[in-house]
């Protein structure tokens, strides 16, 4: 029989925290600035300057520590992670090393229906180095540029356990890691902009072997999807050696994901391998955190995705499945909150989250914070729905205009005269009219086959524009074929 | 403690020097004497020492985050060797 081989994935992320300033200097972090702009001695790592550590880049990171259920040891301290560079100003880079400020943790994900623990190992807080910008062609080229506005901006970096075995799990962990940094608020987990980065740890072993097989580190994986395929590619390629009984060429190195050729391919040569000579940072005082402060942070702290998953299910009524959609952003829950607290059946809510709301801002690439429709407007027209006076399939319509235009329901169906007909004086003539028109329609429902209603009922709608209340014309439909 | 010329090749690749083999030879002593030198303090008892992580007792030096004026750019890229498109000019690392 074949060996059954299994993999073994932990993640690396990256998290920018959500600062204006950043970590050791008062330089600003916004995004997107003229090359240099936002640098100052410290940043530029000019010699003689000293950093001052930013308050609030501690406060985000106990508050990501105590969403993710780690320890706040009472000390820590900043390291030196000492290597050459280009992007990085002073040759070295201040991290933390042996004394995190997060230890332990764990967050939970479901995996075919079933809740699965992952461990979190440790957080740390460090600085991000500046940007390379290559010019013209990679290969050819013999410079490159270096912007350092992104230097000194603060990063928590998450480290988990290695206790994910599929590219699905590691998708669905990272989901959940940036749903939470989400809601509290602390990194803003733009995949695109680079404030959310994730390098995954992959090895392969035999199905029940203790030890783990080699591993080796996939980086630039800069959205789920290069995660997922990344990973794919990686434990395929180490399973593949595995059994060509090749397993010593899988050596211990840094690998990338190159997104053009769907692969991953190998950075460093193992005679390079990774010495940093970490050794604490003399210019940065170390950190005593007292439980007060973790208590007032704690006292602070947003309601968290698994909170009000469970929330959603229990007081709303919603099937998990929703419940996790609805909790994957704190935008889509706060529309949601929005819209229950006006109108109580929640599933109709947040299927039209899910469906033609989701949908249409995909279509347009907007974010729903840019979205014209409220809450508000959207529960106007689920009432006008209730009340007979729209229907169903003119609500899709009318919330298409609601997104293109912000206008209210209300205000669409006077301007466009879509008014539903529920009136029966002016549906029978109607309906007379049609049923004079298909005798064989007639004859067949007569005979027995009630389907032949539904042709019936597709026409009157035809006729009516789709104005016709549905429910009424069946009814009396039913009443005029039966006389 | 000798160093040995593999060590100090080490640790010269680390520090991207370039040394030929009497430097090699030459520095394989002098570290090698700067060790033993620094190797006195185990002849003492640490048994009841906390590791120190910092030479004076503070702690909590923080700063609140208030933006402040960045350096004007040209005066912070002045010192720079190769400019181009206000951006430190470099040689290509891959």
């Amino acid at each position: 029989m074949a060996q059954e081989f299994e993999t073994v994935i932990g993640l690396e992320v990256h998290a920018e925290l959500k600062t204006a300033t950043k970590i050791f200097c008062s330089c600003s972090t916004a995004f997107g600035s003229e090359p240099n702009t936002q640098v100052c001695p410290i940043c530029s790592g000019f010699p003689g300057t000293l950093p001052v550590l930013n308050k609030k880049v501690v406060e985000l990171a106990i508050r990501t520590g105590l969403a993710l259920h780690s320890e706040i040891p009472e000390f820590c301290k900043f390291d030196r992670k000492n290597y050459f560079y280009p992007d990085l100003a002073k040759a070295y880079q201040i991290s933390q090393y042996d004394l995190p400020i997060c230890k332990g943790g764990y967050l939970d994900i479901e995996v075919n229906g079933s809740k699965k623990r992952i461990g979190i190992n440790r957080a740390h807080m460090e600085e991000d180095a500046g940007k390379l910008v290559h010019q013209g062609d990679i290969t050819t080229t013999p410079f490159s540029l270096v912007d350092l506005n992104r230097s000194g901006i603060p990063l928590l970096e998450i480290v988990s356990e290695p206790d994910m075995s599929s590219a699905a799990e590691a998708r669905t962990y990272l989901e959940k890691l940036r749903a939470i940094l989400l809601f509290a608020g602390v990194s803003d987990c733009k995949m695109q902009e680079g404030s959310l980065r994730c390098d995954a740890n992959v090895s392969v072993k035999p199905v029940g072997q203790k030890e783990l097989g080699t591993r080796t580190e996939i980086k630039n994986l800069n959205s789920f999807r290069a995660l997922e395929r990344a990973i794919e590619y990686e434990a395929k390629r180490h399973t593949c050696l595995l059994e060509d009984g090749d397993g010593d060429k899988i050596i211990q190195e840094t690998r990338t994901w190159d997104e053009e050729k769907q692969e991953t391919r190998s950075m460093r040569s193992k005679e390079e391998a990774n010495d940093y000579r970490y050794f604490p940072d003399p210019d940065l005082p170390p950190l005593k955190i007292k439980q007060e402060w973790i208590k007032e942070i704690k006292n602070s702290m947003p309601e968290l995705p698994e909170i009000a998953e469970e929330r959603l299910v229990k007081d709303c009524g919603l099937p998990e499945y929703d419940a996790s959609i609805i909790t994957m952003t704190p935008e889509s829950l706060a529309f949601f909150d929005g819209c229950v607290k006006s109108y109580s059946d929640a599933k109709t809510i947040s299927n039209w989250i899910m469906g033609d709301l989701t949908r249409l801002l995909n279509q347009n690439n907007i974010e729903l914070t840019d979205c014209k429709i409220t809450p508000d407007s959207l529960v106007s027209m689920l009432k006008m729905i209730d009340d007979g006076k729209i229907s169903g399939k003119m609500a899709k319509d009318i919330f298409e205009d609601m997104f293109n235009t912000g206008k209210n329901p209300e205000v669409i169906v006077k301007e466009k005269g879509m008014v539903q007909i529920s009136d029966e004086q002016t549906l029978v003539p109607i309906l007379e009219d049609i049923i004079a028109n298909n005798p064989r329609a007639v004859e067949d429902y007569k005979s027995g086959k009630k389907k032949a209603m539904g042709a019936m009922v597709g026409q009157v709608m035809k006729a009516t524009k789709g104005q016709a209340n549905p429910a009424l014309v069946n009814k009396l439909l039913q009443q005029l074929l039966g006389r | 403690m000798a160093l040995t010329i593999q060590e100090v090749e080490h640790v010269a690749l680390l520090a991207r020097l370039k040394l030929d083999d009497d430097e090699k030879e030459l520095f394989a002593a002098q570290l090698s004497s700067i060790l033993d030198y620094a190797n006195r303090l185990n002849e003492l008892s640490t048994e009841d020492v906390e590791p120190l992580v910092h030479i004076l007792p503070i702690y909590n030096v923080f700063r609140e985050d208030e933006v402040q004026p960045g350096t004007p750019r040209e005066e912070i890229l002045s010192n720079a060797p190769l400019l181009e498109d206000n951006q430190y000019k470099v040689p290509k690392i891959i």
